[in-house]
């Protein structure tokens, strides 16, 4: 690809522009969630009871180790952006590889959760599992359960594979010194993540189950 | 004074530095992007315009004349999903704006030339996915995708439709992140941000509503795809769910459309008005942060699409008055570009032609959007063909009005070539008059009650829909001819000089068609937007000021 001329003045003037657009794309990333998170606010309340049936369905202690697993994987990959910025490579990849290995245990545990769900019949149909007069708020429920955690399982796929990226890059040009800026781009991105799962959490594991 | 483009410009521009088909379809040249844009969305207006012809031949009779009532459905579906996302939408950020973002910032390039690339490729293959499915059954939910219809009983092809707009999405955010990025970062030294040209304040505004609307249709589509494939409950109230809400999610987002679909055409205007009339736009500041002012007020105003839906009368009164608001910043713009003209050279060159019509045409549909706007008014007009008629107003006389303007006017910095004059200008008094013929009856027929959406209406009704089809014609005319006369000025035009038209922003102070770098010196600025004194008297070389980083 012949690359056109770049714009920027000066490596730090490119470092800041693509940083404000990492930004800026989390800020659309954002409203995506939000608009998911309206159908939480809504039926939570039009059908509270279904809802609340649903959610004491959900397993909470795989819930619970997922949630400490993303938080340690954050913070681990953050160490990793401080090593970056001490052009410290090894640092860096030692703190890609951890973060990026929680990562893909996160998504094991949850996918064995889906598999013991849809055995249990809790995906919403004509066949689900819960029933009685709250079973149309708990379908309600479990089709916000399945479509929030495969998005965001949809996102975690995308960052570990950036990190992947950002590992081998590092690793490719260890010789050469180190630039700190896509270290510090993707790690907006998996902070981002993180930060889903945060909310995420409570509303599919805690709000209503007591 | 100014260089004319010579052969050796031509060689050395954009357009002819490398002509392998790869150089263009790998480019990250904003400016090659913009023509690729160009050839795509001129390839969509095509197929939205023909459907509309359809529609209008359709018509003609009030039993129907062509179409089945399924098929009727499915035309104007096609029409609608087509013209929105795949020409509304992009059409003047994607063209125009790609083109003249970095050339008036003064800088080489967009702040990430390679995702805009990327953009173009979603686009075209959102693109893709549409037809396919337009052409493989179609659908006939209309271009809103209302649920349940849209979810468990269509028989239409919902999937590849709703996949392709939902694609388009990400080139949309791809493009206002660029932008915005852009005009924060890429300023040329000098260029503060109230000497920044009102174009870039409109392609600005519109880009907030790229990057904070468009996401919100992406989740909604996705729940829409989810409820659609798996029949379980999200909108559908027989599973549960509550279709008002898609609803409220669909318009959070398509509301703030309408101005993305309009605020480029102010920005357009805003130049085109100043250029032609020789004087600094009246009110700069006003004009520059009304656009500011539609993108925020527009996303607090999609409740007026539901008055009728059943929402509470509490919820319609603030929407009501919210959507009343909107009209402050948009009359501000259309009173100061009155003022503009007051005492002003005023020339009638195609561009400014446009830009007239885009005016009145505009304020049509901006005034009869007040009656849908009110409460009382709308529950009698809601869903007959005023409503039609008003949005095409905004639409097709604001936006392809502007979209025209535009052409014309940036037409010889894009190719290097001038337009015929002649025949621009009698395009653009055919638009107008076409333009008005089509639509104005529609809000006489819809005043009268006549629905829309339905494949035959009663009888006395027919005088009125004939002349609109017989207007559709015309507007048909004034749509054939510039692009037959483009394409001729391409190789017979005359050779353009770097500024044609004496106007004073940044694009026009390199060569006509831009050499890839844009700028042989990199600029500075030392003069406010339309410092039209300063153009016609040059200050002795003006003292460099040191760069802003």
């Amino acid at each position: 690809m012949s690359e056109h001329l770049a714009p920027y003045d000066s490596p730090r003037h490119r470092d800041e522009t693509a940083i404000a657009g990492m930004w800026l794309f989390l800020a659309s990333e954002i409203l995506l969630f939000g608009g998911l998170f309206l159908i939480f606010v809504v039926y939570s309340h039009t059908r509270a009871a279904g809802w609340a049936l649903g959610v004491r369905h959900t397993n909470l202690m795989i819930g619970g180790i997922n949630t400490a697993l993303l938080l340690t994987s954050s913070m681990a990959y953050t160490l990793g952006v401080d090593a970056a910025r001490n052009e410290n490579a090894r640092g860096v990849i030692l703190a890609g590889l951890s973060a990026a290995g929680l990562g893909v245990t996160f998504l094991c545990l949850k996918g064995w959760e889906w598999h013991t769900e849809l055995a249990d019949h809790l995906f919403p149909g004509p066949g689900f599992a819960l029933g009685g007069p709250q079973a149309g708020g708990a379908q309600l429920f479990y089709s916000f359960y399945f479509l929030s955690t495969a998005l965001h399982g949809l996102h975690m796929l995308v960052g570990i594979g950036l990190i992947g990226w950002i590992c081998l890059r590092t690793y490719r040009g260890r010789s050469a010194p180190l630039i700190a800026m896509p270290v510090e781009v993707v790690g907006l991105y998996w902070s981002f993540v993180d930060l889903v799962w945060v909310l995420l959490f409570p509303v599919l594991y805690l709000i209503g189950r007591v | 004074m100014a260089p004319t483009s010579d052969p050796q410009t031509m060689q050395r521009s954009y357009l002819w530095q490398d002509g392998t088909l790869r150089s263009w379809l790998l480019t990250t040249d904003h400016k090659r992007i913009a023509l690729l844009y160009m050839a795509s969305i001129t390839a969509f207006f095509v197929l939205g315009s023909l459907g509309a012809a359809l529609i209008r031949l359709h018509l003609i009779s009030p039993t129907g004349a062509i179409l089945s009532d399924e098929t009727y459905s499915r035309m104007f579906t096609m029409h609608g999903i087509v013209m929105v996302w795949l020409f509304l939408v992009p059409s003047i950020p994607v063209t125009l704006g790609n083109f003249l973002v970095p050339l008036m910032l003064g800088a080489p390039d967009l702040a990430f030339p390679r995702l805009n690339l990327i953009s173009w490729y979603l686009f075209v293959m959102a693109g893709a996915l549409v037809v396919y499915g337009l052409f493989r059954g179609g659908l006939e939910t209309g271009w809103t995708f209302y649920t349940p219809l849209s979810t468990d009983y269509t028989q239409g092809r919902v999937l590849p439709v709703v996949a392709g707009v939902f694609l388009s999405g990400f080139s949309s955010i791809a493009t206002g992140v660029n932008f915005i990025i852009s005009i924060h970062q890429l300023r040329a030294p000098g260029l503060t941000w109230y000497r920044l040209p009102l174009m870039l304040w409109a392609l600005y505004a519109t880009s907030v509503i790229f990057v904070l609307a468009t996401p919100v249709l992406s989740i909604t589509l996705v729940l829409l795809a989810f409820e659609h494939v798996f029949h379980v409950g999200v909108f559908d109230p027989a599973l549960g769910g509550d279709p008002l809400l898609f609803q409220h999610l669909f318009w959070f987002y398509s509301h703030p459309a309408v101005y993305i679909m309009i605020l480029p055409g102010m920005g357009v205007v805003s130049e085109v008005v100043s250029t032609f009339c020789h004087k600094p736009v009246f009110g700069y500041r006003f004009v520059a942060w009304s656009s500011i002012s539609i993108a925020a007020i527009g996303f607090l105003v999609w409740g007026h699409h539901m008055f009728v839906a059943g929402t509470s009368l509490y919820a319609a009164v603030v929407f009501s008055m919210l959507s009343f608001l909107v009209s402050v910043p948009s009359a501000i713009k259309v009173f100061n570009w009155l003022g503009t003209m007051h005492g002003g050279a005023i020339r009638l060159d195609a561009p400014m032609l446009y830009a007239l019509g885009f005016i009145g045409l505009f304020t049509v549909g901006g005034l009869t959007g007040l009656f849908l706007a009110s409460l009382a008014s709308d529950v009698h007009l809601t869903q007959t063909y005023f409503v039609v008629a008003h949005f095409h107003y905004i639409m097709v006389g604001g936006m392809v009005s502007a979209y025209f303007a535009g052409l014309h006017y940036w037409w010889p910095k894009i190719t290097g070539r001038m337009y015929p004059e002649m025949w621009g200008r009698t395009a653009a008094a055919l638009l107008f008059f076409g333009f008005n013929l089509t639509f104005f009856p529609q809000f006489l027929l819809g005043y009268e009650g006549m629905p829309r959406r339905y494949a035959t209406y009663p009888a006395q009704f027919q005088v009125l829909n004939v002349l609109s089809s017989a207007g559709a014609s015309i507007l048909a005319l004034a749509y054939i001819l510039p692009l037959i006369y483009f394409i001729w000025s391409l190789f017979r035009g005359a050779r353009a000089t770097a500024n044609p038209w004496q106007a004073t922003g940044l694009e026009w102070r390199t060569s006509s068609p831009p050499p890839t770098e844009n700028f042989i010196e990199p600029p500075v600025v030392t003069h406010d937007a339309y410092d039209y004194a300063a153009l016609d008297h040059p200050a002795p070389a003006p003292q460099a000021e040191p760069p802003h980083v």
